[in-house]
């Protein structure tokens, strides 16, 4: 069994194909839209398959240590920052090959015009614990 | 609280109830019921007859179950109140068990979680645990692996290879928890050792016992990994060397070959050297040939490369490795070593840093991050 990431992006990810924002669907597409990641999910737990899912604010702050004593730095957001993570789902399988059906899968949530919105995921493997035997 | 007892007996109690009349998924279910039940009252009540407490309460819960469930008066109807007399302790239900949980329809991952549940007697939780998803992820991925196999029967012969796989995976796959899963996987294996009389189990459990040998050496101080090389082997455990050594010539010697007793015997060859410089590499030269016949895996060609780096030197190493795969796993690392070792540290740098970038692993990553960074080091000096 193998963890994998599946990343989406509010910013950062090539265009989708049904590259409508989505202030701009109806309410019952973006009803839909949600409706569809919680079946996704759900039908992950029923395989086993299911670790995590998330979602994130587009807000956020940018936060450094300023030296000893001192309060951290807070600043941002970053306009231009080019990634903006949106939220992830992890997800353990038995290969590399279903983390990108599932991946697939899950990139087909309808958007506007209740059409798939064909969204580019990004598939990131975990870093394991080593294996035992190596020689 | 004897927890290795309670699951030593887990497999045995679930043949009981099969016998009785209960099917599988039912049984499983029960018994692991009772063995939650188990490690709530045992600290403070220890049974007298462990197994027999074991026994009667699991068939309590699987009674309360069937009657639960008024889908299956039918069955209640058949099964009865009292248990039957039912044939006495049959030495086969835990091996059944084994063919059963390892079914070829099964995930690996799949069969690896019905195993250690039904055969090594974990709960859920734990087993959750030691694989870092959530409980009702894996309490689903055990129910779904008891459906597809509910149409197999019970008594039907299973193949011990696929059984192997999964305990192979058991203990070579890194894990996490309160449940050693190395040393489970070796309880496992010795008791199936212990139930049938084949070489390749004999191989496999060698193969646990040579390699379980080595942890305390295979962690630093600061939690890296030590490579095989570098090891402390004064802190190798002697004895479960002796004994895996013991049981790979008692299987040797039958004459018939596999890749477990192969790579128990590359594994037995390190055992036996006390200094790293020591190695009888030629001799394992041999028993990579004779892996990659068995088995033609990739792997195994490019471990032997390493084999004949050391052997004859880093040119017949990098020689050997020129007719593989550049993709394989592990392969730039590999590259990087026998770099080195031929003298190119400049290239091997950038090999070493390229391998890390494409580890699998935090802790290999690391480990070549720093032979990365102890070559560049030298260059710039």
């Amino acid at each position: 069994m193998a963890k994998y990431l599946l990343l989406k992006h509010y910013r950062g990810a090539p265009a989708p194909v049904n590259d409508v924002p989505m202030d701009q669907w109806t309410p019952e597409e973006i009803s839909a839209h949600f409706q569809f990641m919680e079946d996704f999910a759900a039908r992950l737990q029923d395989t086993g398959e299911f670790v995590d899912g998330q979602a994130l604010s587009p807000e956020g702050s940018w936060v450094r240590y300023d030296g000893e004593g001192r309060p951290p730095v807070t600043d941002g957001p970053f306009a231009e920052t080019k990634d903006l993570i949106a939220g992830w789902m992890v997800i353990d399988v038995d290969s590399h090959d279903r983390a990108v059906e599932l991946a697939g899968e899950l990139s087909a949530a309808p958007g506007a015009g209740g059409k798939p919105i064909h969204e580019w995921l990004e598939v990131r493997p975990f870093l394991a614990a080593p294996p035992t035997v190596t020689e | 609280m004897d927890e290795a007892l309670l699951r030593s007996l887990t497999p045995s109690v679930i043949g009981v109830l099969v016998r009785r009349g209960a099917d599988f998924a039912a049984a499983e279910d029960a018994v692991q019921d009772a063995l939650l039940e188990a490690l709530r009252v045992w600290p403070e009540q220890p049974p007298r007859e462990p197994k027999s407490w074991l026994v009667t309460v699991a068939w309590r819960k699987f009674l309360d179950t069937v009657r639960a469930d008024t889908s299956r008066r039918r069955r209640e109807a058949r099964v009865g109140e009292e248990p039957g007399p039912g044939p006495g302790e049959a030495a086969d239900d835990t091996l059944q068990l084994y063919f059963l949980c390892a079914h070829p329809s099964l995930t690996p991952a799949s069969a690896v979680a019905l195993t250690l549940r039904a055969v090594g007697g974990l709960t859920t939780r734990q087993i959750a645990q030691a694989y870092l998803v959530p409980e009702p992820t894996m309490a689903q991925r055990i129910s779904r692996a008891k459906r597809t196999v509910a149409e197999v029967r019970f008594d039907q012969p299973g193949d011990v290879r696929t059984v192997l796989r999964v305990l192979y995976l058991v203990f070579n796959e890194g894990y996490s928890g309160d449940v050693d899963l190395a040393a489970e996987a070796i309880r496992l294996t010795r008791e199936l050792a212990a139930r049938i009389d084949h070489e390749e189990v004999a191989g496999l459990l060698a193969l646990m016992l040579l390699h379980h040998a080595r942890r305390p050496a295979r962690w630093g101080a600061d939690g890296s990994l030590v490579p095989l090389a570098e090891q402390d082997r004064s802190r190798w455990d002697t004895r479960m060397i002796a004994e895996g050594v013991d049981i790979l010539q008692a299987a040797l010697a039958r004459d018939r070959l596999g890749e477990f007793q192969a790579q128990a015997a590359i594994a037995a060859l390190h055992a036996d050297a006390a200094r790293a410089d020591e190695t009888d590499w030629p001799q394992i030269v041999e028993w990579y040939d004779e892996l990659v016949r068995l088995t033609g895996s990739p792997v195994a060609r490019l471990n032997r490369a390493v084999a004949v780096g050391e052997a004859d030197g880093a040119r017949a190493g990098l020689a050997a490795l020129a007719g593989l795969d550049p993709g394989l796993p592990r392969h730039t690392a590999v590259s990087a070593y026998l770099r080195e070792r031929d003298g190119d540290a400049v290239t091997a740098a950038r090999l070493y840093a390229e391998a890390a970038r494409a580890a699998p692993n935090l802790a290999e990553r690391d480990h070549l991050l720093r032979q990365a960074a102890r070559l560049n080091a030298a260059l710039r000096a």
